[in-house]
């Protein structure tokens, strides 16, 4: 059954998931470009047109802290954050995947101080890849809106039971307006069953919660952590399965690819830079250049077997991104070329393109230029600033 | 201190599949011992003890026990070693003996 239509800021969009998924504890501290979701959101519990308890905490660790222990009752949560913050809840976020509590939460990609800056890159939640969360990173306000609803699906699915990070870029996604399809509630009621735990504080059949293991037993936790993530990506793929069945609007799994069965030279990136790649890739298609792009949705789990398959005929790959672990490479390009290693499938040339940091602005005349550089026999660096 | 009460059913988990899911569990905290911490191991003279309790009292670990009728206890799966009772014993009762080599 379809729904109504609105015309919606990624972050408005957002919120309007967030009501729909009805979460009974939202626990937030504002930070731009983030705010927007949470103002919305306030707005909603206000008028009640959410019924959900709103805490005002006095940080984004105590945000994080305040979901952990709604959700070690059972409770759904939310919070939203971006860039310092998130780095402030970094002792949360290892907190909640380890107690397993599904929280979903979103992140407007900013970047990190100093300089201080508040516009988008990615190196605030590519810098925590490795704290057990779940991440998906958003092209548009329509996709932030389905991704918070089947956030939650995937999350609190009992072979997952792993924290959700939903990436938004900064401004750009966060900021811009979009005509968004709104899901009915009756049907998002459907999809998404109440939340239902093992894992909480129940008087009828206590527990200890949030226990200490040693040196003996802590280990298994981590590969049952491991195991978890794992799973989500069979679990992401069949949640949307059944998103598109009920609302029509398909997704791609771990990632989505434009033009990659035949082309020579494709072009690898992640979040809102996909949007400006595509229609440079469907132009210089026209003109009869074999390019394609790969737009990476999930980093966590990571889509290794995909983006093998995804790469195994190029001639030139380029990973275009808006982050660099500093005297190394970019964190995406790391994990690319580690997929293709282990199955030794390696492309003639792979480059490794970094751009957009704090908010630096990537045109589609610099992807044409990518494209051509991909073309040109010069390795050079390790890693090209655009 | 008596022994506390230690739950004799407990059985390590054999594999993944027996772990809990996220840290919630029944029986509290997964129990194990910590022996191989300790260099030196305190060892109470019979003949020279009086049972004052004064090791049993101070033991910052509460591994010195007084429910034997022969005299007080040690629990060597806790003991950490730290000589405490040793230090403390007014008879010169407890020594530091060397563990392994």
């Amino acid at each position: 059954m379809l729904g109504q239509k609105a015309f919606l800021s990624g972050n408005e969009a957002v919120a309007a998931g967030v009501r729909l998924a009805r979460p009974h504890v939202i626990a937030a501290y504002p930070i731009t470009p983030q705010t927007t979701v949470i103002e919305r959101l306030a707005e909603m519990v206000e008028d009640e047109s959410l019924k959900a308890e709103y805490l005002h905490v006095e940080s984004e660790h105590s945000a994080l802290s305040a979901c952990i222990g709604a959700s070690a009752v059972g409770a759904r949560t939310f919070t939203a954050t971006s860039s310092q913050g998130l780095l402030y809840m970094a002792e949360c976020l290892h907190y909640a995947s380890g107690g397993r509590f599904p929280v979903v939460m979103m992140n407007a990609n900013r970047s990190l101080a100093l300089p201080w800056n508040i516009y988008g890159d990615q190196r605030d939640s590519l810098s925590l890849l490795d704290c057990g969360w779940i991440q998906v990173y958003a092209e548009d306000a329509q996709e932030s809106l389905d991704l918070i609803i089947q956030g939650y699906a995937v999350a609190e699915h009992s072979d997952v039971l792993t924290p959700m990070m939903i990436n938004l870029d900064g401004f750009v996604i966060t900021h811009t307006y979009e005509l968004v399809s709104l899901p009915a509630q009756q049907d998002v009621d459907a999809f998404l069953p109440p939340f239902r735990t093992v894992n909480k504080m129940d008087l009828d059949h206590p527990m200890s919660l949030a226990f200490t293991a040693g040196p003996a037993y802590n280990q298994a936790f981590k590969q049952l952590q491991h195991q978890a993530v794992l799973a989500a990506s069979k679990v992401i793929l069949e949640t949307e399965e059944r998103f598109g069945q009920l609302f029509g609007r398909y997704y791609p799994g771990l990632l989505e690819t434009l033009f990659c069965d035949d082309a020579e030279t494709i072009l690898v990136t992640l979040g809102s830079v996909a949007g400006t790649v595509r229609p440079v890739v469907e132009r210089l298609r026209s003109l009869g250049e074999r390019v394609g792009l790969v737009r990476i949705r999930y980093m966590r789990p990571f889509p290794e077997a995909e983006i093998r398959k995804a790469l195994s005929g190029a001639k030139a790959v380029g990973v275009l991104e808006k982050d660099i672990s500093f005297g190394y490479e970019g964190t995406v390009f790391t994990n690319v070329n580690s997929a293709l290693m282990r199955a030794k499938v390696m492309p003639p040339r792979l480059l490794n393109f970094v751009g957009g940091l704090g908010g630096k602005d990537i045109s589609a005349i610099d992807i044409e230029r990518l494209f051509l550089r991909l073309k040109s026999p010069d390795d050079g660096e390790t890693v090209e600033f655009i | 201190m008596n022994y506390p009460v230690r739950q004799k059913s407990f059985k390590p988990p054999k594999d993944l599949a027996e772990y809990p899911v996220g840290t919630a569990f029944p029986a509290g905290h997964l129990v194990e011992t910590n022996a191989s911490w300790r260099s030196l191991r305190p060892v109470i003279d019979a003949g020279k003890c009086t049972s004052c309790r004064i090791c049993w009292l101070l033991c910052p670990d509460g591994v010195i026990h007084n429910t034997k009728p022969e005299g007080l206890d040690i629990d060597y799966d806790y003991c950490k070693g730290c000589g405490i009772c040793a230090k403390e014993c007014r008879q010169k009762a407890i020594r530091m003996e060397n563990e392994g080599i």
